[in-house]
């Protein structure tokens, strides 16, 4: 059982509108049975200051993340985190968190990987909802436990590997991160922590388009006819093109993953995880430096296999 | 010449985390950011005379007043957003514990502590990174004023 869809202008020009929510619908929609409304942010204590009434937390890092290998929860791990969480396979997911729902995105993003077939994000996110004086809470939700069936994770269709890149290059390649990680001044975000990536740069012909770009001043989602100006005529996506996104961990490319599949309507799109904290201390794998997007080399995809 | 020790307000502070279990030292960090201060206004209204510690995942602006010798007490002023509870907890903390002791005894204070909260699994170890950071800004710029 899924809730109706969220019919607002805005969203009808998008490629799946059925993707979004406004706060305003979820305002009327709080409480529904079948909808299970997620709070997932950067700050892990964020959703203890206060949350949208009824919201679970599920946090990217501690949730999602498998504890030992860098990889996402397994199939049973997924199982025991939605059925704690009171989700069904057939719920209605809504994910809403800070910062334009990068964080949301990247849950989503992982929700999909499992094939959970409901899940929307919450347009502008936590900011909007609370910049709108909207009710907030520290009450902890009485969760009623569900049952999830265990289901594998489905990788292949929005998760690129390393190798994967490497076989890609030559198409279409997004970086999403500030322009000083692109051109390789610096390998983190200005302000954010080292995480440790031996080289600086990007992948060899990535264009440069900022994730945080695809969200206007209020956090929610550009209109269509902006997005399709910034990645159709600006960074040259045509229909029909496989593409691969990446950033330093594979969390704000998940912001922009969700623009180019669900909003804009590209079929083919992957998300590299590894992103620069893999590709930047991988070795013998091609990197260019500056502003420019630059060649595929020549051996390169045999050279690091 | 500098031995480690832990101050004794600090050593506190330890030991009332490691009693909790992991949620309620959840819920002890959250306290703690909730109870740190505003900026006094000398410097609430003069942004510019705080430095940002950028290793930390949200910004935090920190400043420090060192006092006269021979024990130059170390007062310390911190301001980061509402919307970063994990790092004004971490601020909160090494504030309380810290806050007016003699340079000496924050320059003894061991570099591994924050690691002692027992938050490193519920928070990762990335984001207990921003609590170290945050320590070494404050025992660099004590060397640094020497």
């Amino acid at each position: 059982m899924t809730l109706a869809p969220d019919t607002q202008d805005k969203f009808a020009q998008y490629a799946h509108p059925e993707r979004l929510v406004s706060t305003q619908w979820l305002a009327d929609n709080l409480g529904r049975e079948g909808l299970v409304v997620v709070e997932s942010d950067e700050d892990v204590l964020l959703y203890e200051t206060g949350h949208v009434p009824g919201a679970v937390k599920i946090d990217w890092h501690t949730d999602l993340n498998d504890e030992v290998t860098r990889d996402y929860i397994d199939g049973e791990g997924f199982a025991r985190l939605l059925s704690a969480k009171g989700i069904s396979r057939d719920t209605t997911v809504v994910i809403y968190g800070d910062k334009s729902n990068w964080w949301a995105a990247y849950a989503l993003w992982v929700f999909t990987l499992f094939g959970h077939e409901d899940v929307r994000l919450l347009d502008g996110g936590r900011d909007k909802w609370v910049a709108e004086g909207r009710p907030m809470t520290t009450d902890r939700p009485e969760v009623a436990t569900a049952e999830y069936p265990v289901v594998e994770r489905d990788d292949a269709p929005i998760r690129a590997f390393l190798g994967d890149v490497l076989q890609h290059l030559g198409k279409p390649l997004i970086d999403v991160r500030s322009g000083d990680e692109y051109t390789g001044a610096r390998t983190t975000m200005p302000a954010y922590p080292e995480e440790g990536a031996l080289r600086g740069g990007h992948i060899p012909t990535a264009k440069s388009v900022p994730w945080a770009r695809a969200a206007a001043e209020d956090g929610t989602f550009r209109t269509r006819a902006e997005l399709d100006a910034i990645y159709r005529e600006e960074a040259g996506l045509q229909d029909g093109d496989d593409v691969v996104a990446y950033c330093r961990i594979g969390e704000r490319s998940s912001h922009t993953w969700f623009v180019l599949k669900h909003l804009l309507g590209f079929e083919n799109v992957r998300n590299y995880d590894g992103s620069w904290t893999e590709w930047g201390n991988a070795v013998r794998v091609p990197i260019v430096r500056g502003s420019e997007p630059g060649e595929v080399p020549a051996r390169s995809a045999q050279a690091a296999r | 010449m500098s031995t480690e020790a832990i101050p004794a307000k600090l050593a506190e502070i330890i030991d009332d985390f490691q009693d909790l279990t992991e949620p309620d030292r959840l819920q002890l960090l959250l306290d703690f950011s909730r109870e740190l201060p505003d900026l006094p206004e000398r410097y609430g209204n003069h942004p510019e005379l705080l430095e940002q510690v950028v290793e930390c995942q949200s910004p935090l602006f920190l400043t420090m007043e060192i006092g006269e010798e021979p024990e130059r007490p170390v007062h310390l002023f911190f301001s980061a957003p509402p919307e970063a509870p994990t790092t004004r907890g971490f601020a909160g903390v090494l504030l309380e514990g810290l806050d007016g002791l003699p340079a000496e005894e924050v320059l003894a204070v061991p570099d591994d502590v924050p690691d002692r909260l027992g938050l490193t699994r519920a928070i990762t170890p990335l984001r207990m990174r921003g609590m170290s950071a945050m320590l070494g800004r404050i025992k660099r710029k004590i060397r640094e004023a020497q």
